[in-house]
């Protein structure tokens, strides 16, 4: 992390003080926030959220365009039946739309535990 | 989803249909018969929701209660906002239609819809929430040149507005002349001045309201249909499907994938369209900014999801529900010569789009009849708002407030300036719905996706994600998505063959985002990279601070609530 040492373009900063959610919004002095970027825990919170997030973008793109891949390729194989009436095709268009609710819950239920409690770690320890 | 609107367009464009509940002997008729139960409840719901209008707006002073309900909004509540923006009538109506006509074909749509919230949730929700006030072009000039980047945020919002509008009135005309038996222009009329009111004087907290009730109504009333469907085939599925395909004329081919999407690119660019155009969405971008900070805006995602997935569900149900009960009833179709035969596609009373409609009647009665062509007001109504808002919040707080007056206004002037927004947004509505009436609108709502694809989604994920970004290459490539975008479709078969009536269409797919997308992307990098300007260091340097802020919420603004 670099050290910042302007908080925002000052050209156009009057434009910043009446409405914008410009930096200057922010009330921290300069040497806060490299605090706060150097800081481990907010190293930790970010590396780990970052890639958490990352993964599970991928895994709804790669099953999303796998089955737009499958319609579009291979149409075949998403109308074998499966038991009776229902194919092959229609449970997979049931598993994306529960799926990407199901990877939605897993986002939510590591943030609302891990994620939260690293970020109340670090304003803690930012306000000693 | 061009395809899925053209089929809304198709069915609305026979609104001289008989009425609903009648017999098929009625024969042409201009409007459906006058259909009071549906004009009860919608009425009771019109001064249901200007009730609370007048509530919100007796509390709603500052710009933070106009733009953002003050922050005070729920997760809970939000989650059902963000659901009821996103089920739209032609979701709602659309979608069960095309289930009816080609069964599996309507998932595509669904998941399509669907997916892109994922996305929103682990990319973009909290970030926003962090780094934003009002309107999404906040984050994205965070760091950038206000001038520059709300220009190009409100171009990209207000044409996305402007696409989602024109089609939603039109729809709504159409469609409201087939359910209440109102003439075209007073039913577009009626929306407009409904939506001017709602958001000149309720601001976001009226329009929240709108848009909860509705989707708790019409969440509802789906549950209710696809419920009794099932209850008929003791809630086997498996009933359900075997009595389809016995019914329905394209039998076991409507569990697999048909002739929707023909050609792979097409369907994979619809994919893209439908996936990032939802995060780039301005209406839906907005409520973000309404709930008190990261965590809720987060929860807000993950209900909303869940809403919108099981209301998918639902609608599929219902497209089965309609082939398994109403095709095998002449009394919901309109007879030919011989006066027994019809095409069972084809003939449907009101079009395909009437599917869910003729569903309630087939299962509930009249009253229920009345009650869904109620909700389907409603959910228009309640969508315009939403788009409304986002619109009058581009011009006030974007172009007028951060560009025109260079952050020289007070609270009240912009406040002021957005509700006469609202009030000129309704009016050029109405004016267009009206102009628009007999022309093929079916692609706007798909141009729209597109250019929230390729112009929004990649100004703000570039300026939130990627340290290098600066002004010049997140100005250019927006306007490089967002010129894209609607060029393709311009020149693609929807515009230049149907519309233009030029014999070959120039770009050969019905959906550009596979490539307006990618190349926004591209140019804001590329454009970034060799932009060697002082304001560009110094833009690549202030990504530190944005980044702690995005991360952590550290300074982010607070809950307006009083």
């Amino acid at each position: 992390m670099s050290v910042v040492h302007t908080a925002g373009p000052p050209a156009t900063s009057d434009a910043r003080t009446l409405h914008g959610a410009g930096a200057l919004d922010m009330p921290e002095p300069d040497h806060r926030l490299d605090r706060v970027s150097q800081h481990p825990i907010f190293q930790t919170l970010v590396q780990e959220r970052n890639r958490y997030a990352w993964v599970l973008t991928g895994l709804m793109l790669f099953v999303y365009f796998g089955f737009i891949g499958l319609i579009a390729f291979d149409k075949a194989l998403l109308a074998t039946k499966v038991g009776g009436t229902a194919s092959l095709g229609f449970y997979m268009g049931m598993f994306v739309i529960v799926f990407a609710f199901i990877l939605t819950g897993i986002y939510v239920a590591r943030a609302n535990t891990r994620f939260d409690r690293l970020s109340a770690d670090l304003a803690r320890s930012l306000a000693k | 989803m061009i395809r899925l609107l053209s089929l809304l367009a198709a069915g609305l464009a026979l609104g001289a249909a008989p009425a609903l509940a009648a017999g098929p002997d009625l024969g042409q008729v201009q409007q459906s018969a006058t259909n009071w139960p549906a004009i009860g409840m919608f009425l009771f719901f019109v001064l249901f929701t200007l009730g609370i209008t007048y509530r919100a707006a007796k509390g709603s002073k500052s710009a933070a209660d106009f733009y953002a309900a003050g922050g005070g909004i729920s997760a809970g509540t939000n989650s059902l906002a963000i659901a009821g923006d996103y089920m739209s009538a032609a979701s709602f109506l659309g979608i069960s239609g095309l289930v009816y006509t080609s069964g599996f074909d309507g998932l595509i749509y669904s998941t399509g819809f669907l997916v892109g919230w994922p996305i929103v949730l682990f990319l973009i929700a909290e970030r926003l929430r962090n780094l934003g006030k009002f309107t999404f072009a906040d984050v994205a000039s965070f760091r950038l040149d206000q001038t520059s980047i709300r220009i190009i945020s409100a171009t990209g919002t207000l044409v996305v507005v402007a696409f989602y509008l024109i089609a939603q009135m039109v729809g709504a005309g159409k469609l409201i002349q087939l359910l209440f038996g109102l003439p075209y222009l007073y039913a577009v009329v009626l929306v407009g001045a409904l939506m001017i009111i709602y958001v000149a004087f309720g601001g976001m907290k009226a329009t929240t309201w709108v848009q909860v009730i509705k989707a708790c109504l019409l969440l509802g009333g789906a549950t209710f249909m696809a419920g009794a469907v099932l209850y008929r085939y003791g809630f086997s599925p498996e009933k359900l499907f075997a009595t389809a395909v016995q019914t329905h004329p394209k039998g076991d081919s409507i569990m697999a994938p048909g002739g929707l999407v023909t050609n792979p690119i097409d369907s994979i660019s619809l994919g893209v369209g439908l996936m990032f155009g939802t995060a780039g969405l301005p209406h839906i971008l907005m409520r973000f900014f309404t709930v008190s900070d990261a965590q809720a805006a987060r929860k807000s995602v993950f209900y909303a999801t869940g809403l919108i997935g099981y209301f998918y569900i639902l609608t599929f149900i219902i497209g089965f529900g309609g082939i398994a009960l109403l095709m095998s009833d002449p009394s919901y179709f309109k007879l030919g010569a011989d006066g027994t035969t019809y095409d069972k596609i084809k003939d449907m009373i009101g079009g395909t789009n009437m599917v869910a409609v003729n569903l309630a009647n087939a299962i509930g009665g009249p009253y229920f009849l009345g009650f869904i062509s109620a909700v389907a007001f409603a959910t228009i109504l309640a969508v315009v708002a939403g788009l409304t808002l986002a619109g009058a919040s581009a011009i006030s707080h974007d172009l007028y407030a951060q560009v025109f007056a260079r952050g020289r206004t007070t609270e009240k002037a912009e406040v002021n300036l957005s509700k006469a927004s609202a009030v000129g947004i309704g009016i050029v509505a109405i004016v267009l719905g009206y102009i628009f009436e007999n022309q093929n609108v079916a692609f706007m709502v798909g141009l729209a996706f597109s250019v929230a694809a390729s112009c929004n989604f990649p100004v703000l994920a570039m300026s939130i994600l990627w340290r290098g970004t600066t002004t010049w290459g997140a100005l250019i490539g927006g306007l490089v998505g967002l010129v894209a975008a609607v060029t393709m479709v311009v020149l693609s078969d929807a515009v230049w063959v149907k519309t233009f009536g030029h014999p070959v269409a120039l770009f050969p797919y019905a959906n550009p985002a596979l490539f307006s997308m990618p190349l926004a992307f591209v140019t804001i990098w590329v454009v970034s990279t060799i932009d060697r300007t002082r304001r560009g260091n110094r833009e690549r340097a202030a990504f530190d601070a944005q980044y702690v802020r995005s991360e952590t919420g550290i300074g982010a603004a607070e809950a307006h609530a009083h």
